[in-house]
């Protein structure tokens, strides 16, 4: 048992850190929320020279490769930082996809431009009413001639708007498979929203869209897509627990600050004792998140599936509270938009609602159940 | 970050479980399976001469003391295995909590005296802490220790004394000085159980046992040698204890064992054609717990890790604390239900009845050792700085 990061996972953290801290304010990350894109290019430009955009990309194709576990610190910054950027979205789930699914060739074509933050990529599979039910894929592709047509409707996509690629998963002659498709294609409808969290997102229709032959990526999906999916899930873990450790301690501070009847209203034991409850929240939270990162990778897809399902449902729970019992404790202020605590709340809240519930991943666990 | 076992702790703890497997009597595994504390002094006495006899004795004990020398990992692995194997658990209140003030505190003198006997079971310890108007306020106690010329005499009380039935030697705080502040007035004394004037009345508890006593001490002569350190010094040694030897607060491998006992009755009821292990309802609530567990369980092992690298415990003991019986109690929770309404008939001793007993009985776990409000004052002014 080990729990030490090495020098390059330290410096990873620092570096995104260090970043956040001069150029991602709260002030500063207000006015790129209130901008038209609702994320900033200045940003993204930032984060493709500080090397971040190539951490899922493996070293021997030109990227840093970092690995889960790079990627869980990085995420944990870009949580606490609440940033708006397509960092999960394009280089860590759609980038992770194309190392995993594609070929070399199309590897070569499509990465380097990831990696310097040219290309956003964006992997839309989830659809609207399955109820959380990923492998219930619905959209589907057939072959016609050398080109393939494309039909589905995929459902809130974080950061579709701001990608010139979409990677799709279909349904072709009854096998999954993921389509790389780049976003101006003809047939491609965005009905774009803001979420919950402040995040720019669409849904997307694809209403026979037409792709060359070299779309598809890869054979098969049907084991490499939800490896693709739990890899994803373990990042988004690692920004809701920078997340969940921000708005903790801003509520710890808060509590020292705030003066009522006399005495700050963290010295009252009622209050005490719930923010130890958050505490202990807290660390329950970052232990299954590094369960995840260390899982996510694990060929035995039952593990796997059932360590990353663990850990979305005591981190789900974990935010539910944390986020609850923040804006509970930071009185009136926590209602406003004012103060960063509800935007971190409702980053939680959009966590607890992304890659699966708590109680469909609960679901998940206990059908694996063994007495054993 | 490796949250896996390496080689050589993976190879240590086989060799722990094929220890168990060898040298734990069967009748005494059956009997702990039972919860049948019917023999407890013999089978915990015997246990630990088997133990000693391996060198296992006191695995954190200084080697110089008769310890392993184990890292604390180690400690971990052997407490687990021995509580997933249903033996007996090592007593306390000798091994982990006399022992090491003996040996911090302690003359040469006494350490030559007591160490080897509790090691080798000779001598059945138990703790004279609580008074009935000194639970968590401890440093409020009131019992008496006056001194005449080498002795001090001793009168007064202590209550939730844990298998005193049984001992050869109590560990006391007393009050030594009256007009102090609280903290500032007690002393730590050894007491032999034989001493005239002791007196020990069992209390019986909810679950039918009589796990715990009270003692009353009239006028009891105890030698001033028998006391630990200064005179007024006691409630240093006794907070040494609290921030010593809690490896195994978690209690992991023992919540590791009923989870799975749970899961194999469960998976044996049958609800609407299917295992109530699958069944929606209660199924999840399973799943939940074990969830929790597994995420206690790495929480754990990083305490461990931390410790390991500060050399000293820190006040992370108390979240372990704290979740490792919120844990246990629901795991006994769920077995309870699991037996619905076949519950409502407890006769204690009664195999049908253990569930329910041990539902009863757990019910300490929040209370002792430090209650889980306490434990969260410590979380708060400790770790958070409220």
């Amino acid at each position: 048992m080990d729990f030490a990061f090495n020098e390059e996972q330290q410096m990873l953290l620092d570096t995104t850190r260090r970043f956040i801290a001069g150029r991602y304010s709260f002030e500063q990350r207000n006015q790129v929320l209130g901008s038209a894109d609702g994320w900033s290019r200045e940003v993204w430009a930032q984060l493709a020279d500080l090397g971040l955009l190539a951490i899922n990309i493996p070293e021997e194709q030109g990227g840093i490769g970092a690995g889960p576990l790079g990627t869980m610190l990085v995420g944990n910054a870009i949580g606490e930082g609440l940033l708006l950027e397509p960092f999960w979205s394009s280089a860590v789930v759609a980038t992770h996809a194309i190392v995993t699914l594609a070929s070399a060739a199309q590897r070569a074509a499509l990465l380097p431009a990831l990696a310097s933050g040219e290309s956003i990529a964006v992997l839309a599979h989830d659809e609207a009413g399955t109820r959380f039910d990923a492998m219930n894929v619905q959209a589907s592709a057939v072959a016609s001639g050398d080109s393939w047509v494309l039909s589905g409707r995929k459902s809130a996509v974080y950061h579709a708007p701001a990608a010139n690629l979409i990677l799709v998963s279909a349904i072709v002659d009854g096998e999954l498979a993921v389509f790389a498709v780049p976003a101006d294609t003809a047939g491609i409808q965005l009905q774009a929203f803001t979420t919950v969290d402040g995040q720019a997102a669409a849904n997307v229709v694809f209403d026979k869209v037409i792709l060359g032959a070299d779309a598809r990526l890869g054979g098969d999906a049907h084991d490499t897509l939800p490896a693709v999916l739990d890899y994803g899930l373990a990042a988004l873990c690692a920004e809701a627990f920078g997340a969940m450790d921000r708005i903790l301690a801003a509520t710890i501070a808060y509590s020292c600050a705030r003066v009522q009847f006399g005495a700050p209203i963290g010295s009252f034991q009622a209050l005490q004792h719930r923010m130890a409850d958050m505490f202990m929240h807290l660390e329950q939270a970052r232990s299954m998140s590094y369960l995840a990162a260390s899982q996510c990778l694990n060929p035995d897809a039952q593990a796997r599936g059932r360590a990353l399902s663990a850990a979305k449902v005591l981190m789900g729970q974990a935010a539910r509270f944390i986020g609850q019992q923040s804006v509970q404790l930071h009185g009136g202020m926590g209602m406003t938009d004012e103060l960063d605590v509800s935007h971190y709340f409702k980053r939680l809240l959009a966590f607890e609602l992304r890659c699966g519930s708590s109680d469909q991943h609960l679901e998940n666990y206990r059908s694996g159940l063994r007495a054993a | 970050m490796d949250l896996d076992f390496n080689q050589e702790e993976q190879a240590f703890r086989d060799e722990v479980r094929q220890f168990l497997a060898r040298e734990l009597p069967a009748d005494i595994r059956e009997r702990m399976s039972r919860d049948d504390a019917s023999q407890i002094k013999q089978d915990i006495v015997r246990w630990q001469k088997i133990l000693h006899a391996k060198g296992w004795g006191a695995p954190g004990w200084p080697l110089e003391f008769g310890g392993t020398g184990w890292s604390k990992t180690r400690q971990y692995l052997f407490e687990n295995e021995c509580a997933m194997a249903d033996a007996p658990a090592q007593l306390a209140f000798g091994i982990k909590m006399v022992a090491p003030v003996i040996m911090r505190y302690g003359s040469a003198e006494q350490q030559q005296r007591f160490l080897p006997r509790i090691l080798a079971a000779e001598d059945w310890w138990c703790q004279g802490y609580s008074e009935t108007g000194s639970g968590s306020d401890l440093a409020s106690l009131k019992m008496k220790a006056v001194r005449d010329g080498d002795e001090y005499v001793l009168s007064g009380h202590k209550v939730w004394n844990t298998l005193g039935q049984f001992a050869d030697w109590i560990f006391c705080l007393v009050r030594t000085d009256p007009e102090a502040k609280p903290q500032k007035g007690i002393s730590f004394l050894l007491v032999d159980m034989k001493s005239p004037g002791i007196s020990v009345r069992p209390t019986r508890l909810l679950d039918g046992t009589f796990e715990v006593n009270e003692i009353r001490f009239d006028e009891v002569r105890v030698p001033v040698a028998n006391r630990i350190g200064e005179e007024n010094q006691g409630w240093t040694y006794a907070k040494f204890l609290l921030g010593h030897e809690r490896t195994n607060i978690a209690g992991i491998g023992a919540s590791r064992r009923e989870l799975l006992r749970l899961k194999q009755d469960a998976a044996a009821v049958l609800k609407e054609g299917r295992s109530l292990l699958q069944d929606p309802v209660f199924g999840n609530k399973v799943a939940q717990v074990e969830i929790e567990l597994t995420a206690l369980e790495i929480t754990n092992m990083r305490v461990i890790f931390a410790e390991a690298a500060k050399q000293a415990p820190g006040p992370e003991a108390s979240m372990l604390k704290i979740r490792g019986t919120e844990i246990a109690q629901r795991i006994s929770e769920l077995q309870v239900e699991l037996l619905g309404a076949d519950a409502l008939r407890f006769e204690h001793g009664h195999d049908a009845s253990r569930a329910t007993a041990a539902y009863l009985n757990l019910r300490k776990l929040s209370i002792f050792g430090g209650s889980n409000e306490i434990q969260r004052n410590i979380i708060a002014h400790m770790i958070l700085g409220l």
